[in-house]
Formats: C-alpha cells, sequence, structure tokens
C-alpha cells in the first residue's frame, strides 16, 4: 500500500503540524512518500526524509507558484492519478484542509478532517469535532481514502528514510491561478500567539480594553503574548486575532496564565495544547481552576500586579 | 449585487457537550441553538456587502424543519429572503451536504438569476468536515479561498473581491473574479444584534423551502465518544496575592523568566 502525502508548506517553510502527519503516517500499513508542489517545492523537499519520506515527488508545471487552492489542488490530483496511492494524507491546517477538500471535490472522493486516530489502511478513524472537545469513530468507504491529520494529535518524531526526490511534471490549466496569492502584507515580527512560549489571558471579569494593561506589562517582563476570551473579542475590548479558543487561535506554549477566565469549551479546546496550565480566579470551582495543573484563588486585578512585581524583585 | 450566506444550525457552542445514550448525537435537551459562529459572521459580512454596494442578501440553511428559527434570526438582522432545504433526519456527510447544496443553489440561480458572492463559514463549529464550501465552489465552477477575515469587493457587479486570510506572520491577499465563493471566519466583523422592528419583520418573512436529491455519503459516522479525560489534580498555589512568589518560582522552574 502507498501513502501520498501532500506537503503544505509557504514558499519551502514546511508547516510543523506537516511533521506530525508524517509521523502518523508512518504508523499506517504503507510506503509513505511525500508530494511538495509550488514556490520554494525544492527548500520543502530536503527537509521530509528526515521524517520517514521514502520518496518525495516534486510537482512541476509552469503554472504552479505561490500558494493558489485551485492550482494546487489540481496538482495533486495529477500527482495521485500518476501514483495511484491508496491513502492521501496532510495536516488539518487551514491550507492542508483546503487543499484535501479542493482535492475531493476534483476526485468526487470523501475527505475526512482532522483525524487523531488512524487504523492501518484508513478505512476506520476517529477524528476530532466541537475543535476537539468531542470525538467521531467514522468508516471512510472509498477507492482513496483521503484524510487530515488534527494539529498537535501526535508529537512529531524523525526516522530517517532516503527522501529521493523526483521530479514530475503535470499539466494544469492556468485559469486556476484566479484564486493565487496576489500580496502578502506582513504584520508580526516576532513571536506570534501561536508560537509564544508564555500566553497571559484575560477574560469578561478583566472588566475593559484597559483592564488588560497590566496584563501587557506582565507579557513584556516575560517575553510573552496577551490573549483573551471570546467574550472579551465581543465586547470589543481586544481584536479577533487575540482570541484563544475553537473560533480564535490554537496556542501550545510552555506556560498558559489564564486570568479571570471561566473555561468554556469553546476557549479550553484552543488552551488545551499548552504544555502547562496557570489559572488564576476567584471561583475555585471554575473550569479553568479544575483543569489547571497550577491555580491561584485570587482577583486578577490584584494577582497579576503582584506577579510582575515579583518577576521585577527577582531580575533586579 | 445578489448575495447569498450559507449557515448551519448548531447546539450553541460554549456550553459541556454531552452525548445522547444511543452515542449519535449532542445532547441538546438543555441547550439552545444558535447559528455556528463563522456562519453568523458570513451573514454579516452579506448584510455589510449589500448596505455598501446594494442589492439583496439570501441566507440558506440545509437543516431540519427546526432551522426554521435560525433563518428567522437571520431574517432579523437584515436579510432580504431566507430558505431552508429540509433533511429527513437521515446523515448527511460532507459530500451528500455539498451536493444538495449545489443542486439547491442551481434551482435559485435558474429561476432568479446567478448569485455575484457566495458567503460559507470557514467550518461548522459541531461537525467541523472544513469542506463543504469548497465542494459547492467547485460544482458551481467558481474560484473559492476559505479562512478569510477581511472581504472587500471592487467594481461590482462585474469586479472582483478582495479576500484577506491571517497567517502567523500576517496577511495573504486573494483576489478572486466574480461570480466567486469565500468561506469567513469569525472575527471579519462583529455581528449585529437583531433591532426591535427587525425582529417584528422577521415573524411576517416568507419561509421558502426548496426540496433536493442526493444520496447517502461514503463518510459513515459510528458514533461520538467524549475524549479521553486525563486524571487532573489542581495544585493550588495559594489565594491571594501572596501567592506570586509561588508562581515565580513555578516560572522560573519551568525556565521561561
Amino acid at each position: 500500500m502507498s501513502i501520498l502525502v501532500i506537503i503544505e508548506h509557504d514558499r519551502g517553510d514546511v508547516a510543523p503540524a506537516m511533521f506530525e502527519a508524517l509521523t502518523v503516517a508512518r504508523e499506517l500499513e504503507g510506503d509513505v512518500e511525500a508530494v511538495v508542489i509550488g514556490e520554494g517545492a525544492e527548500t520543502a523537499a530536503t527537509q521530509l526524509g528526515a521524517y520517514g519520506a521514502e520518496t518525495v515527488h516534486h510537482v512541476t508545471s509552469d503554472e504552479l507558484g505561490d500558494y493558489s487552492p485551485e492550482a494546487w489542488g489540481q496538482a495533486a490530483v495529477e500527482a495521485i492519478k500518476e501514483l495511484d496511492p491508496e491513502v492521501v494524507m496532510t495536516a488539518g491546517t487551514d491550507r492542508g484542509n483546503e487543499l484535501m477538500a479542493q482535492i475531493g471535490a476534483r476526485m468526487d472522493l470523501p475527505f475526512v478532517a482532522n483525524c487523531v486516530e488512524l487504523n492501518d489502511d484508513a478505512s476506520e478513524m476517529i477524528r476530532s469535532q466541537w475543535g476537539g472537545a468531542l470525538h467521531e469513530e467514522t468508516t471512510l468507504d472509498a477507492e482513496i481514502k483521503l484524510v487530515s491529520v488534527a494539529p498537535h494529535a501526535v508529537e512529531a518524531t524523525t526516522e530517517e528514510a532516503a527522501g529521493d526526490i523526483e521530479e514530475l511534471e503535470v499539466e494544469i490549466d492556468a485559469g486556476l491561478n484566479r484564486t493565487v496569492i496576489k500580496d502578502r502584507v506582513v504584520m508580526n515580527e516576532g513571536i506570534t500567539l501561536s508560537t509564544a512560549p508564555v500566553v497571559i489571558s484575560g477574560g469578561r471579569a478583566v472588566g475593559s480594553a484597559e483592564g488588560f494593561a497590566p496584563l501587557e506589562e506582565l507579557a513584556g517582563e516575560l517575553g510573552g503574548k496577551v490573549g483573551c476570551s471570546r467574550a472579551v473579542t465581543n465586547n470589543g475590548w481586544r481584536p479577533h486575532s487575540d482570541q484563544v479558543g475553537q473560533t480564535g487561535t490554537r496556542i501550545a506554549p510552555t506556560i498558559y496564565i489564564a486570568s479571570g477566565i471561566s473555561g468554556a469549551t469553546q476557549h479550553w479546546v484552543g488552551a488545551m495544547g499548552s504544555k502547562n496550565i496557570l489559572a488564576i480566579n476567584t471561583d475555585p470551582e471554575a473550569n479553568m481552576v479544575t483543569k489547571a495543573g497550577w491555580a491561584v484563588i485570587a482577583d486578577l486585578h490584584v494577582m497579576i500586579p503582584a506577579i510582575t512585581e515579583e518577576v521585577r524583585k527577582r531580575k533586579a | 449585487m445578489r448575495i447569498l450566506a450559507l449557515v448551519k444550525r448548531v447546539p450553541a457552542p460554549g456550553a459541556r457537550i454531552n452525548i445522547t445514550a444511543d452515542e449519535q448525537h449532542v445532547d441538546d435537551k438543555h441547550l439552545g441553538h444558535a447559528v455556528s459562529p463563522h456562519e453568523e459572521c458570513a451573514t454579516e459580512a452579506a448584510v455589510q456587502l449589500v448596505e455598501k454596494h446594494g442589492g439583496d442578501v439570501t441566507v440558506l440553511t440545509l437543516g431540519p424543519p427546526e432551522a426554521e428559527e435560525q433563518l428567522r434570526y437571520a431574517a432579523s438582522t437584515g436579510v432580504n429572503k431566507i430558505v431552508l432545504v429540509p433533511t429527513d433526519g437521515t446523515p448527511y456527510d460532507p459530500q451528500r451536504t455539498a451536493a444538495a447544496l449545489a443542486d439547491a443553489i442551481g434551482q435559485m440561480e435558474a429561476a432568479d438569476g446567478e448569485f455575484d458572492l457566495i458567503i460559507f463559514g470557514n467550518e461548522s463549529a459541531d461537525s467541523g468536515g472544513f469542506q463543504v464550501g469548497v465542494r459547492v465552489a467547485y460544482a458551481l465552477g467558481r474560484p473559492m479561498v476559505n479562512a478569510i477575515k477581511g472581504l472587500e469587493i471592487e467594481g461590482a457587479p462585474e469586479g472582483h473581491i478582495i479576500a484577506r486570510r491571517e497567517i502567523d506572520a500576517g496577511v495573504e491577499v486573494y483576489e478572486l473574479p466574480l461570480p466567486a465563493c469565500v468561506g469567513v471566519k469569525e472575527g471579519i466583523n462583529l455581528p449585529r444584534y437583531p433591532t426591535m422592528k427587525g425582529r417584528l419583520a422577521s415573524k411576517k418573512a416568507e419561509l421558502n423551502s426548496i426540496e433536493t436529491d442526493s444520496d447517502a455519503g461514503s463518510q459513515k459516522m459510528v458514533r461520538l465518544v467524549s475524549p479521553p479525560e486525563t486524571v487532573n489534580e489542581t495544585v493550588i498555589l495559594g489565594t491571594g496575592p501572596e501567592a506570586a512568589g509561588a508562581v515565580v518560582d513555578l516560572l522560573e522552574e519551568l525556565g521561561v523568566m
């Protein structure tokens, strides 16, 4: 059996979730091969042998360049037709799921998104619903099985394989570049909410936009980022890009400090990838407190400045 | 401009999710229902674009008869027409859902003309298949980009849309010729609340219904299960500001100081 892994990359930068997907692919019964498409594919190709790809198919065409869901999707379809795999896999990222949906639509095949576990031939799986708050056992009956792996479902591990690069030229319709990336705006230099080692969030209890100043101060001392709950963005106190949750950002910091956050399911699924969680809440029964590894039962308005002061004292 | 927004009725997000005894459904006995959050923003985006460029907004849902509640809510927030594609209680996997929607949209366009823009949510809050919009767009032969958090129309109605997708390092900008499809994410806007006048009007809004034919898909749910819960013992570091020392000890131990 052959398992074809469609690599999600941005101009050669392979998405970290891709290495998790490759780790899952190796657990299936069969040979793992990878497909790289578009601008920077050569750079992406060299990183895949270390994660168990025996062969890396470099798909080329005059019409392929920067990411375009339709052009890349059709290129992947051409590669699948040529290579005839039993399973096609990618990472359950925005781009990964979008590409696989394109493939599913173009080949009229079902696609099971965000699997957390798969059997040997991907005919049975557990997939994530509600952003990971619920699991669904599913069966998949299809000639070619299209699946994506939920981010953070496993830890990526390396396994040296040949990683031989083979060129595969395909023909695709130039018109599909109607969905190509036209422009980019670089906004976040340095760390972001999803990469920060420390995230300090506030919930409804913060009370106002200005109320986040002490959280910003503490984040500044620790080289972290400030996040928030859905209640906060719905109140217009913080931009939506700061929201941690199912409909916001999934975070995975070394420590997540959740202050004044009750821990609704929608928030929890965005935070559960954190390696350590410290809850600060006046309610010892709050969901966030019972799910956290550590907690302080206190008012965040008093507690956050006290922590900042202690950090400064020790740094001095 | 003719704009169509597609929405899904889901149990109100945020609450603890329990499963029914037959393991086939989320137990919604004690939950309210809502429009899936990304799709609430799809409706708002459609209404805002029509306020700016003129035209009308249709909101369509595929769902049980009870989804009328979500359609009437949409009608109370400035939507001109509401359409239900009724399901019969049999399972709809993403492929079947997309086929039924494409069929329904085809029927509407044959009767009243093409939609300039069709707006989906990025993924539904409950089943989260991440594909229905892409499949419908492909069936209609239109360009589609998902995960959009900024949307403008230039040179309507023959022009194009500028669609922005947030990534970690910034924003990707796409330019799609009309007619087009997009999938939007929460955060693209802050959906309005219904006004009293809107509420009254929504009660009188005509509920349109479209029947579709679609075959069962080949992705079959066996059962729902709660994810394994890790047994957690919370270590209480203290109460009140005296605990600051213990917190900073922890930060030092984790090497984030």
